[in-house]
């Protein structure tokens, strides 16, 4: 039972990581490896929020969500636009964006460590135990947990339930036809990048309750966005989010039953085993 | 196209720019050049933010305050020549080549990290510069000082370390303190394997039994499953051979646990200032890799280091990084040039007044260091050493606060 408790916690906790990205890939279509930066940079902010404050590290989601909502959308019109308007393709689009954001992330590195300096930033919230079934877990873990379905709910929600929601899932589906019913394409993608980039600050802000971060970590949340991302089907964010969950609690499972030091060769041969057997992803669909 | 153009330049120049960043620039002769290289991003750059690059600072400030180094022919200001590494030890040894090539510097400090600093001790021994090496832990000491005449150790062995632990859990088991059952974790990366491969059969000798014994990766996220397991267990005492993110998980995760082992020890970082601060008084008593002798000269080392670069020193590396300056200082002011076959000789026919005591490395590797520290209020007291007569009585573990 502990195991299953801890593969969710662990399962929020990726989550968090990889949704922000699946609203940037799936729906926006931009490849964005400044992912994980994005992330670091909710996490400082909110070491120094709470640092300085010593408020819950809840209150910095007030400031850091539309902070990073500004910064992405800034992002998107200044250094995508130009890539999408020169794009003859969508393949081409990718590899442009891949190498621009790849260099994105180099600027917010130095950015971060200017601003923040070098060291491992941490910083003890909520770090007791909080009792279920009898077994303890870290209240912290729990507390982001709730914070990942909160998100995860309103997003989804959101998406299928509101007309803009529906604009965006027009786009992820076919960009040039959804431009044919007047949904302003550049703006829905940017909204979607800029939303993406505003979720993954805030995944950084409950993640910054117990990781350790310095300024150059973004690149492996980046990598495991993207192998959740991937995993779990580009143009559904439900498949994100699934994944998350499985690849969390395969990871427990195996840490717990097997050993500890196979965890990453469990998560790689999972991603292998629904790679060969579904190709486009758990709730991805089948190109034409 | 032209817009086009001096874009492309200007980007080649701001990357050139960022390449080396010169902490004080002075076309003056007279001011003596000092390479640094290290990583300021990439996995290993927090650690170098701590121990590595404000040491050096301080040491240039201070320096260049009291007047420049005192030579034969009047005193010279010093000036450091910074490169980034990146974590990557191709880029270590292109930035040294450059740094004695092209900056052509009268002195090229030690690099980051054991596999770095074998990376570039040929280049070093090429150029004849004397590699003082503190964040360099080996136990191959003695066949490299063989084949590289300037090489210096200022640094234990990964045995001494993974030694030093046990011996202090067996004495407390011998006292019948503790038990003799241990919970033993590692992290699957270098300097985490090396410790528990030399750890084991020491434990074993040592009479414990080995309740539990697991690595788990590099940037683990979770580290539950690992201390649920380690507790389930039962152990008398818990032993983390671990790095900087893992040594602040498992620690947070003993505590929600309630892992209430009498002796609890983690590896590296657990001598980083951040630790404490992350977890108070809950830090009380953890046994971790370092420590330091609380004097007078520590203290003002301390105060002095957080003043000139606005970071907090470590427990373990950062004062004996300090007095390897001060041994590389009084080498170069005893030669009273900036010879450096004759530094590496004064190095290897002198001792030293530092900070941490009188040091001797006359056999390019350092005859005393300590091995283990435990937090105790607020300072990570040394508990046990090589070398050193007085370490602080080691205290047990009574809860996480």
């Amino acid at each position: 039972m502990d195991i299953i408790i801890i593969g969710l916690l662990l399962g929020a906790t990726y989550a968090l990581m990889a949704m922000g990205l699946q609203l940037q890939y799936g729906v926006a279509r931009i490849m964005n490896l400044a992912n994980g930066e994005m992330l670091i940079a909710g996490a400082f902010g909110t070491f120094w929020f709470y640092t300085a404050s010593n408020a819950s590290p809840f209150y910095a989601l007030i400031g850091v969500i539309p902070l990073a909502f500004a910064v992405n959308w800034a992002i998107y019109r200044v250094l995508i636009v130009p890539l999408v308007r020169r794009a003859r393709n969508q393949g081409q689009l990718e590899v442009d964006c891949i190498l621009a954001t790849f260099g994105l992330s180099f600027i917010l590195v130095g950015i971060l460590l200017a601003v923040f300096g070098g060291e491992y930033l941490s910083y003890s919230y909520l770090a007791r135990p909080i009792f279920i079934l009898g077994e303890p877990y870290g209240l912290n873990r729990v507390a982001a947990f709730i914070g990942s379905l909160v998100l995860c709910l309103g997003l989804y929600l959101w998406l299928h339930r509101t007309r803009p929601g529906l604009a965006l899932r027009a786009v992820s589906v076919n960009p040039a036809a959804a431009g044919l019913v007047s949904i302003n394409v550049t703006r829905a993608s940017a909204l979607a990048f800029a939303l993406g980039g505003a979720v993954t600050a805030a995944g950084g802000v409950l993640l910054s309750m117990f990781l350790t971060f310095d300024a150059s970590l973004g690149v492996v949340f980046t990598l495991k966005a993207l192998i959740i991302v991937i995993l779990g089907g580009v143009s559904d964010i439900r498949g994100a989010i699934l994944a998350a969950f499985i690849l969390g609690l395969a990871e427990t499972t195996v840490a717990s039953l097997v050993d500890p030091g196979l965890t990453l060769a469990a998560a790689y041969l999972l991603f292998m085993a629904i790679l060969l057997v579904r190709p486009e992803g758990l709730l991805g669909r089948r190109s034409s | 196209m032209r817009r086009r153009e001096l874009l492309k330049y200007g980007a080649a120049t701001t990357v050139a720019a960022s390449f080396g960043q010169r902490i004080a620039r002075a076309a003056d002769p007279s001011v003596i050049k000092f390479g640094v290289v290290g990583p300021k991003t990439g996995p290993l750059a927090p650690g170098a933010a701590v121990t590595h690059f404000p040491n050096f600072k301080l040491w240039a400030y201070e320096i260049n305050q009291r007047g420049g180094l005192k030579l034969k022919d009047g005193m010279h200001k010093v000036e450091l020549i910074e490169y980034d590494d990146r974590t990557q030890p191709p880029e270590t040894i292109k930035a040294v080549e450059r740094l004695a090539t092209v900056d052509k510097v009268d002195f090229i400090m030690p690099v980051y990290a054991t596999g770095f600093n074998l990376a570039v001790a040929p280049i070093y021994a090429k150029y004849n510069y004397p590699l003082v090496t503190q964040a360099c832990v080996t136990d191959q000491m003695d066949q490299l000082i063989k084949r590289y005449p300037n090489i210096f150790f200022v640094q234990g062995s990964t045995t001494s370390f993974a030694q030093a632990a046990i011996d202090i859990l067996k004495k407390l088991k011998d006292d019948k303190q503790i038990g003799n059952k241990v919970a033993v974790v590692n992290v699957a990366d270098d300097f985490g394997i090396e410790l528990a491969n030399a750890g084991r059969p020491i434990f074993k000798k040592a009479g414990f039994d080995i309740v539990y014994d697991k690595s788990y990766p590099l940037g683990t996220q979770d580290l539950a499953p690992v201390v649920k397991a380690a507790k389930a267990a039962n152990p008398d005492a818990f032993v983390a051979w671990s790095y900087p993110p893992d040594t602040f998980g498992l620690a947070e995760q003993a505590k929600i646990e309630g892992l209430n082992v009498k002796a609890y020890y983690s590896a590296v970082a657990t001598a980083f200032p951040g630790f404490y601060q992350k977890f108070g008084p809950a830090a009380e008593n953890v046994l971790g890799a370092g420590g330091i002798k609380d004097t007078p000269e520590i203290r003002a080392y301390y105060k002095a280091h957080k003043e000139a670069t606005g970071v907090d020193a470590d427990y373990w590396g950062s004062p004996f990084y300090y007095s390897l300056l001060q041994m590389i200082t009084q080498s170069i002011e005893g030669v009273g040039s900036m010879d450096l076959k004759a530094i590496t000789a004064y190095l290897k026919s002198h001792t030293f007044k530092t900070i941490v005591g009188e040091l001797d490395i006359r056999n390019q590797k350092l005859d005393k260091f300590y091995t283990v520290g435990q937090w105790q209020n607020g300072f990570f007291n040394a508990v046990a050493g090589v070398g050193f007569t007085d370490y602080s009585p080691v205290k047990l573990k009574t809860s996480w606060g």
